[in-house]
């Protein structure tokens, strides 16, 4: 693609070559420096790097939560409802949890949500697409027959059916979404397909006698990779909000574990809303920020590998 | 001896939504080891697809419907696509156009070329890895070794077209499609790719066939040339006789299309009237009738054969043998 191109010519320094000792080290910048420019591009690009920051902070803490939380977010407390103090920072949940440890845990269910998830369905969904695409034919036209089908969907009415069905619980949110999200995957690789299997380059590859699968996967699919990196990013924010909202109605995650969702399902009662805003504010705040955080990256990521954004 | 290359009577079809659309008809030629064939015509008139039928890269609407193609004694039109792999690329390759899109840019020159060279010539990587390095070198590419690790887009297209040349004939293949290798490329680089592979072609002993529409591309590399007009065979000559006694119409109105230095400045340059009749419509009789200068009765009626003016000189055209019967 051409994405590598306009990027990478400006690197290119003739000079360079000329001195042996300098070789070996400007060989292995230049291995890299496709990565460096993309890199740059992204580094240029303010939100983006907060965004990413905040990302790893929220990771960090999701990693780590047990050595940070104060409490025990299982454990229910003498203080219902409590409002923040030096105990419990956040205050107390209706039947006497530490919000703020429950906050901590929180984020675990979330980012497992959103990258399991979008990792099945990118995974399916490049699958389905590359098939179809360089297949063409009927091959393509039942897959594609089938998105259509998927995609007419309202997502969240089916997703409440089949919980419904299988019951609520992390590990079946995580799947169901994954294998419900791969049809715009599969709409996007298919089209970068289509077009890519047009290229000079692939029918050098089977004039070269190199096997389809080979072609299709170690060829066509590298190339596809920057706006499926792209989508996969803005898909892991928004199955983190379909699992807030799952939680929120009761088919998500299942107490005691705790997500934001969930715990925002306090705030269904006006006097929590009126009297007792540490019970919701907090979860709030943190879906706002995270899906906040990683739509930025992906907004960065996009400008990155975008070929026609030239600085 | 036998030929190396021998294409009888090809017809091409292309399913289209409603018909079947004849893109070349009638092709027949002979190439042997060593010898450059030329195929020139204008856009659309079926050089291309005449490459694609031999490779076997017609895609899916496209079959070759009747005739064979016999390489190496081997009917090409016959082959199941697993045998043909391993004839693509070892025995038979391919140079495309564009320098620009020919190589994969996810990866280096290396990978791309190593990935080739071990799959047909069952070579270690260590092996493949200096035998690329020496074909790109053979090449006249400078810094052979680092530019193994470079990226496509860094390398310019001249350089790019050198490295398509290395990997089309790392395996030695017996055969060579080139179509329109040096189209993308300016002038000056175009002579140095020329020479190049004229020089590969005396070391190895590959056929080429090199499609254009350049003329003078023809006139520096080919042996005997093809030209093709609306899917047919028009002409066939050894380029000598082609260049000096063109027998067809058509061919004379290449060759005076041709742009000289030396014309007067008032003077315009000649061209054929009118475009090439597309295979929906077309005209009954010779397919060249509506543009010829010299169009007779008979012409707009009958369809003319590939006349046969001397051993290697053919022609179709209905002046061509009327011509050689007042000789007679």
């Amino acid at each position: 693609m051409p994405v590598v191109e306009t990027k990478k010519r400006k690197e290119l320094n003739p000079n360079q070559h000329q001195h042996d000792k300098q070789e070996i080290l400007h060989n292995l910048e230049k291995e890299e420096s496709y990565f460096r420019i993309i890199a740059k591009r992204f580094l240029n690009h303010k939100l983006a790097v907060i965004g990413l920051i905040v990302l790893f902070l929220i990771m960090l803490v999701a990693i780590f939560a047990p050595f940070i939380a104060t409490k025990d977010p299982y454990q229910i407390n003498a203080a219902f409802g409590a409002p923040p103090s030096a105990e419990y920072w956040l205050g107390t949940d209706l039947v006497g949890r530490d919000v703020f440890s429950r906050i901590l845990y929180a984020s675990r269910v979330s980012l497992m949500v959103g990258f399991g998830s979008v990792l099945i369905y990118t995974v399916i969904g490049t699958i389905i697409g590359a098939v179809s695409g360089y297949f063409g034919g009927r091959v393509d036209m039942i897959f594609m027959r089938i998105t259509d089908v998927f995609m007419s969907f309202p997502q969240l009415m089916v997703i409440l059916v089949v919980v419904s069905i299988f019951g609520p619980s992390l590990l079946n949110i995580i799947v169901i979404l994954g294998v419900l999200g791969w049809p715009s995957v599969a709409r996007l690789v298919r089209g970068s397909v289509l077009s890519l299997k047009e290229v000079d380059f692939v029918k050098s590859a089977v004039v070269l006698g190199i096997s389809t699968p080979r072609i299709l996967f170690s060829h066509i699919l590298p190339n596809v990779m920057a706006p499926l990196l792209v989508h996969a990013t803005f898909g892991i924010a928004a199955a983190i909000i379909i699992e807030a909202s799952l939680s929120y109605l009761g088919m998500g995650v299942q107490p005691p574990i705790s997500s934001w969702g969930n715990m925002l399902t306090d705030a269904q009662s006006i006097t929590v809303i009126s009297s007792q805003p540490w019970l919701w504010i907090p979860p709030g705040i943190m879906i706002v920020i995270t899906v906040l955080a990683i739509n930025f990256v992906g907004d960065g990521l996009r400008d990155a590998l975008d070929p026609k954004m030239t600085n | 001896m036998k030929h190396l290359l021998e294409v009888v009577n090809l017809q091409t079809a292309f399913q289209s939504e409603k018909s079947e659309i004849i893109a070349v008809d009638e092709i027949s030629f002979t190439l042997n080891a060593g010898e450059t064939l030329g195929i020139v015509g204008e856009s659309g008139c079926g050089k291309s697809i005449t490459s694609l039928s031999i490779i076997g890269l017609l895609g899916k609407k496209g079959r070759v419907k009747k005739g064979n193609i016999y390489f190496d004694n081997e009917d090409l039109a016959q082959t199941s696509e697993s045998d043909f792999r391993k004839i693509r690329g070892n025995q038979i390759s391919m140079i495309f156009q564009e320098p620009m899109t020919s190589l994969n840019p996810v990866f280096t020159i290396g990978n791309q070329m190593i990935e080739g060279i071990k799959l047909h010539m069952k070579l270690s990587t260590k092996e493949a890895r200096s035998y690329a390095i020496e074909m790109l070198e053979k090449v006249r590419i400078p810094r052979a070794e680092e530019v193994m690790k470079e990226y496509p887009h860094v390398l310019s297209g001249g350089m790019r077209q050198r490295v398509v040349i290395a990997m089309a004939l790392a395996c030695k293949p017996k055969l060579l499609i080139a179509d329109e290798p040096t189209t993308a490329l300016d002038v000056t680089i175009q002579a140095q790719i020329l020479e190049l592979m004229r020089n590969l072609k005396e070391e190895s002993e590959t056929a080429i066939m090199f499609i254009t529409h350049d003329l003078g591309v023809i006139a520096e590399m080919a042996d005997k040339v093809i030209v093709m007009y609306a899917g047919q065979i028009v002409e066939e000559a050894d380029v000598f006789t082609l260049f000096k006694n063109p027998k067809h119409p058509y061919t004379q109105g290449l060759m005076a299309s041709i742009p000289h230095i030396e014309y007067e400045e008032e003077e315009r340059l000649s061209s054929i009237p009118g475009t090439v009749p597309t295979p929906q419509n077309m005209p009954k009789g010779c397919r060249f009738h509506t543009r010829c200068p010299y169009v007779t009765e008979q012409c707009k009626q009958e369809r003319p054969d590939l006349f046969q003016i001397n051993d290697t000189h053919k022609s179709r055209c209905w002046l061509v043998k009327t011509e050689k019967h007042n000789k007679e």
